[in-house]
């Protein structure tokens, strides 16, 4: 009686902790974006075909840059605060980047398209001196392909009550054949310089 | 010996809580979230407990030594939906909602009513002194948090939630510590003063 109790205690502690180690990928993800960072990690997922509109009005693909590595992030262009990080980090690579065009290319895409009229994202564009030829700051063209991008590359996007948006701010690696297959943190620039130029 | 019959109760706790408005409502916040529903849930499946057939209720007996297993699965359980990750999940997956709903009353609330009353004042002890602690470091993390841990709340939600969470460690770490002194065990003679008692003549 006694040690099958034990047994099934011990049964119990070995089930939960599996459990437990399942449920945060080995410890390693508490969070919904550590857990996505890491699922794109080990299965890299295609990006959906996404038609978009840049801050000259000029309409590109995704598709378009297959050959050739993207780094993608997300914002909208009143951002006042982690936009502007994404924004100076951008800015950085891009003056990397523009001596070699045709290596790799940074796309802003917002995912506020109603607002972010083409003149906005010139604004955006200004503020950070883009130079269009390695730095496109687009908007998605319709509902449906915003919601295609924000569920491929699991952006979530939440709306506070001053009209603000508070959303995952990371830098999003699209490699050749356009797939989605790292992502970095805002602070992680340089790890993802270093991959862009792999 | 007739049992009170508060499972319907349990499973109408439920039925209402998993109603559309209900989840909106709850889910809305993340303090309503974990401080709320979740509680709610659990309370639903300790209000299943009466209904457990008794050989069902005998089995399960044999196994719960000392109720530890069964307060082992609640403790993995309700320390899976206290991790910002489980809260989204729940919120984005409607598998992971289900699970929420089911787990929470089945392996946590159904366990912690079973097993609870077979614990000895030790065994009591040592969970409330862990749950209060769980309770506590869980607050500091979210009130203390540098980045956002739930993509779909707002930051100021997660702070509001580790006051919250602090708040209640407080309230129960007064509240069992007041017990100690006031309550049943407080009141009764120790058990060895008695043996020393000397016999009369």
């Amino acid at each position: 009686m006694r040690l099958r109790g034990a047994l099934c205690a011990f049964l119990v502690l070995c089930l939960g902790s599996a459990g437990l180690w399942a449920g945060t990928d080995g410890l390693r993800a508490f969070t919904s974006e550590q857990a996505r960072r890491l699922a794109v990690q080990r299965t890299p997922r295609p990006v959906p075909h996404a038609v978009l509109q840049d801050q000259d009005g000029r309409s590109f693909s995704l598709d378009d840059y297959r050959g050739r590595k993207l780094l993608v992030d997300f914002v909208y262009t009143r951002c006042q605060s982690i936009c502007g990080a994404l924004g100076a980090g951008f800015q950085r690579l891009s003056q990397d980047l523009a001596p070699a065009p045709d290596a790799a290319m940074l796309v802003t895409i917002s995912f506020d398209p109603q607002a972010d009229t083409p003149a906005a994202l010139m604004r955006y564009a200004q503020r950070y001196g883009a130079d269009s030829r390695v730095w496109r700051i687009a908007r998605p063209q319709d509902e449906a392909t915003l919601a295609a991008l924000l569920r491929t590359f699991e952006v979530v996007v939440v709306r506070n009550a001053y009209g603000e948006y508070q959303h995952n701010a990371a830098l999003h690696l699209v490699d050749e054949s356009g797939r989605l297959t790292r992502i970095f943190g805002y602070d992680e620039l340089e790890r993802a310089a270093e991959a862009l130029e792999r | 010996m007739s049992r009170p019959s508060t499972w319907p109760w349990g499973l109408l706790l439920v039925g209402v809580l998993a109603l559309p408005p209900a989840r909106r409502a709850l889910e809305a916040s993340m303090t309503a979230h974990m401080l709320l529903q979740i509680p709610l849930l659990v309370l639903a499946g300790a209000l299943l407990a009466p209904c457990i057939p008794s050989n069902l209720r005998r089995a399960f007996e044999a196994l719960d030594a000392h109720g530890v297993p069964g307060m082992l699965a609640a403790a993995f359980a309700s320390s899976y939906w206290m991790l910002p990750r489980a809260l989204d999940a729940a919120l984005s997956s409607p598998l992971a909602e289900l699970a929420k709903f089911g787990s929470l009353p089945l392996l946590v609330g159904l366990p912690l009513a079973l097993s609870w009353a077979r614990m000895g004042p030790i065994g009591r002890g040592f969970v409330l002194a862990n749950a209060i602690s769980m309770l506590a470091v869980a607050g500091w993390l979210y009130r203390e948090s540098p980045v956002r841990l739930c993509s779909w709340y707002l930051v100021d939600q997660q702070v509001l939630l580790g006051n919250a969470l602090l708040a209640l460690a407080l309230l129960a770490g007064v509240g069992w510590t007041l017990r100690a002194f006031t309550g049943p065990l407080a009141r009764k003679p120790p058990p060895q003063a008695a043996c020393r008692m000397p016999r009369s003549t």
